[in-house]
């Protein structure tokens, strides 16, 4: 890897991070409503795995969804218009922060019905098989989705059709309040859920954004070969609670400080200084200019205009 | 002209799409090997081969999302659903999906994908066979719903649901397969949202679909031996529906009534008479009169499902009740 790609990858992390802190406060502030779903502390799943896709490869995600599409290269500007509810924002202000959609850059959303999403990717996978491309599609869902019957019906199709799709499951051990071991009897690991369905899979440190990159470039490339799905799981843990709604009191701070530990950003800069792949001055200059394009992003989107009542009707029908 | 079934007209749409445009397939439970629960695509997987054929496993929330995945991609899924009653297992797929994607991607992605279904009771297939579904789908904007009642129309209608650019759901009436009629063998089709008046006539409106219209044709007779006059009106197209049409024939015959073959209550003609209420109101020489199923769980038993279903002798002896005639 060059010194650049390293740097990128950093800085996505760190755009996440700050781009979702922003949220925070400008949800706080009353410009930003209706449910918010903050990515803090999983910022290296998004960033690791998406680095490693091409661009006609289709990512399809789940609720939480800012992080995948700043990995993916959406515009903060958009997306956080998108966030204020303006006609600018990346879905005309029609979908809000849980259905960020970007079709020119194969982000087919943001999806707001846990498991939902799972069958929809598997319809781009089918079409990339059917006209006989090897594109591929990611899809990305969290531990609470593992119970849906979309998640076991997709799977199975996936399999016994061969479709080119990566599970992505981030597991972060809460469906909103309720812990993993209340949902599953078999250990904390999903990874027997794909040897049931005869895929391979494999568990990865989440918080980890080099290894995720790895594993998922490993995946990918059986995929494209034709072998069928796979499934990756990583674990990970989010700062905030559920939602903005959410003061988390079914965990402990203890736990929440264990995570911490093993903070994606700031282990990753640790690891840039330490294995001399970057200096504190180019992570400084690659985080300055991220905090530049977040100033400019709040700006966008509080100064664009909100959608025309006209704009109702529109979009319903093609 | 040829004579032909409904069934034919269904194959016959389906074969000429399959035959022009490589981004057609079908998929579905026992489409393929089985030739399909009602024999719709019998000879379809020899034809076109099992990557345009697609069995499925009986996972219809799978499926209808993963036919939603390929339309937004470019492909152009036909799915068949072994009755709309199954729709029920996959109706976040078809409304949070397909409806929605489009208006909460502000207009990015489109769904070009149609749903078949077969629908409606009389067939001593229980509850959760019988039921007719298409009167929920109408309420979602984003869908279009619509359902044949001959041949002509199954053909002219199916032809525009697939090259329509939105999901449409079309819902077949499972007792009308074998009905034989007229097609044109010059090619048409048969406009999403236009109603056809099937008998011009002076003294009432009867409206309905599907199923309902052979018993609208058998009320028509009825009263016609008795000199009353009826404009016999086939929606075609749930959603959306053709007010203009129906409201335009109220205001001219003065007497109306909507005949629904799903259970009464929230059925489409109650969406309808509320239209012409508001509409024509002024125009009533009497009560706007509607009769749809008994409001029960579907029976099994043959007696008590005939009594359940809207009727002939239901129909005249509310239009008996309401204008006299």
């Amino acid at each position: 890897m060059e010194k650049k790609e390293y740097l990128d990858l950093y800085k996505k992390m760190y755009l996440i991070r700050r781009f979702e802190e922003s949220c925070g406060e400008n949800y706080s502030k009353g410009f930003i409503r209706g449910f918010l779903h903050l990515y803090i502390g999983e910022e290296a799943i998004a960033a690791g795995s998406i680095s490693t896709l091409r661009e006609d490869d289709y990512i399809v995600t789940h609720y939480r969804d800012h992080g995948h599409a700043i990995a993916r290269g959406l515009e903060t500007g958009p997306l956080m218009a998108e966030l204020f509810g303006k006609k600018t924002g990346v879905s005309g202000g029609k979908g809000g922060s849980m259905h960020l959609f970007d079709a020119s850059k194969n982000f087919m959303g943001g999806h707001a019905i846990v498991g939902a999403q799972i069958p929809l990717a598997a319809g781009f996978a089918l079409a990339s098989q059917y006209k006989k491309k090897d594109s591929i599609t990611v899809v990305y869902f969290g531990d609470g989705a593992t119970n849906q019957g979309t998640f076991h019906e997709t799977m199975n199709l996936a399999s016994i059709w061969k479709l080119p799709i990566l599970f992505f499951l981030e597991n972060n051990f809460y469906g909103m309040g309720t812990s993993v071991e209340k949902i599953r009897t078999n250990g904390k690991s999903f990874g027997n859920l794909a040897e049931n369905y005869g895929m391979p899979s494999t568990v990865v440190d989440g918080m980890d954004v080099l290894a995720v990159k790895e594993t998922t470039e490993e995946a990918i490339k059986k995929i494209r070969a034709g072998s069928g799905p796979v499934f990756i799981e990583a674990t990970t843990f989010r700062y905030q609670g559920h939602s903005m709604a959410d003061p988390a009191k079914y965990r402990t701070n203890e736990e929440l400080d264990e995570w911490k530990e093993k903070d994606p950003l700031v282990n990753f800069h640790k690891h840039l200084i330490d294995q001399g792949l970057a200096t504190e001055s180019d992570i400084e200059k690659v985080s300055k200019s991220a905090d530049n394009e977040l100033d400019e992003a709040v700006k966008f989107a509080t100064e664009s205009p909100e959608p025309d009542l006209d704009d109702i009707k529109n979009d319903i029908y093609a | 002209m040829s004579k032909i079934t409904v069934r034919q007209a269904i194959q016959k749409g389906l074969t000429e799409a399959l035959d022009a445009d490589p981004n057609v397939f079908i998929m579905g439970e026992d489409i393929g090997d089985y030739g399909g629960a009602y024999a719709i695509t019998s000879g379809f997987l020899e034809k076109y081969g099992p990557e345009r054929i697609k069995d499925t496993p009986i996972s219809e929330a799978a499926f209808i999302g993963a036919g939603i995945g390929s339309a937004a991609a470019g492909l152009k899924p036909i799915i068949e659903l072994m009755s709309i009653s199954f729709s029920l297992v996959a109706f976040d797929q078809i409304v949070n999906m397909a409806a929605n994607i489009r208006y909460m991607s502000g207009g990015q992605i489109n769904v070009p994908m149609v749903i078949r279904a077969p629908t409606g009771a009389g067939m001593q297939l229980g509850a959760t066979h019988s039921q007719s579904f298409e009167t929920w789908l109408c309420e979602v904007p984003g869908l279009k719903v619509v359902a044949p009642s001959n041949p002509f129309d199954a053909l002219g209608l199916i032809r525009s649901s697939i090259k329509d650019s939105n999901p449409v759901i079309y819902a077949e009436s499972a007792g009308l397969y074998g009905l034989k009629g007229d097609v044109d063998d010059k090619y048409y089709e048969v406009e999403i949202g236009k109603a056809d008046i099937r008998t011009v006539g002076d003294d009432i409106t009867l409206v309905s679909y599907g199923h309902g219209m052979p018993m609208l044709e058998k009320v028509a007779e009825e009263l016609g031996s008795r000199g009353v006059s009826s404009e016999v009106i086939d929606l075609r197209s749930l959603s959306p529906m053709d007010y203009e049409t129906v409201n335009k024939s109220v205001q001219k015959t003065g007497r109306a009534l909507l005949l629904d073959t799903s259970r009464k209550t929230g059925g489409v003609m109650a969406e309808l008479a509320a239209s012409v209420q508001e509409s024509s109101g002024d125009y009533l020489d009497g009560p706007l009169l509607r009769v749809g199923s008994e409001d029960v769980p579907w029976p099994y038993n043959r007696k008590l499902e005939q009594h359940a279903m809207s009727s002939v002798p239901k129909i005249l002896k509310q239009i008996e009740i309401g204008y006299s005639l």
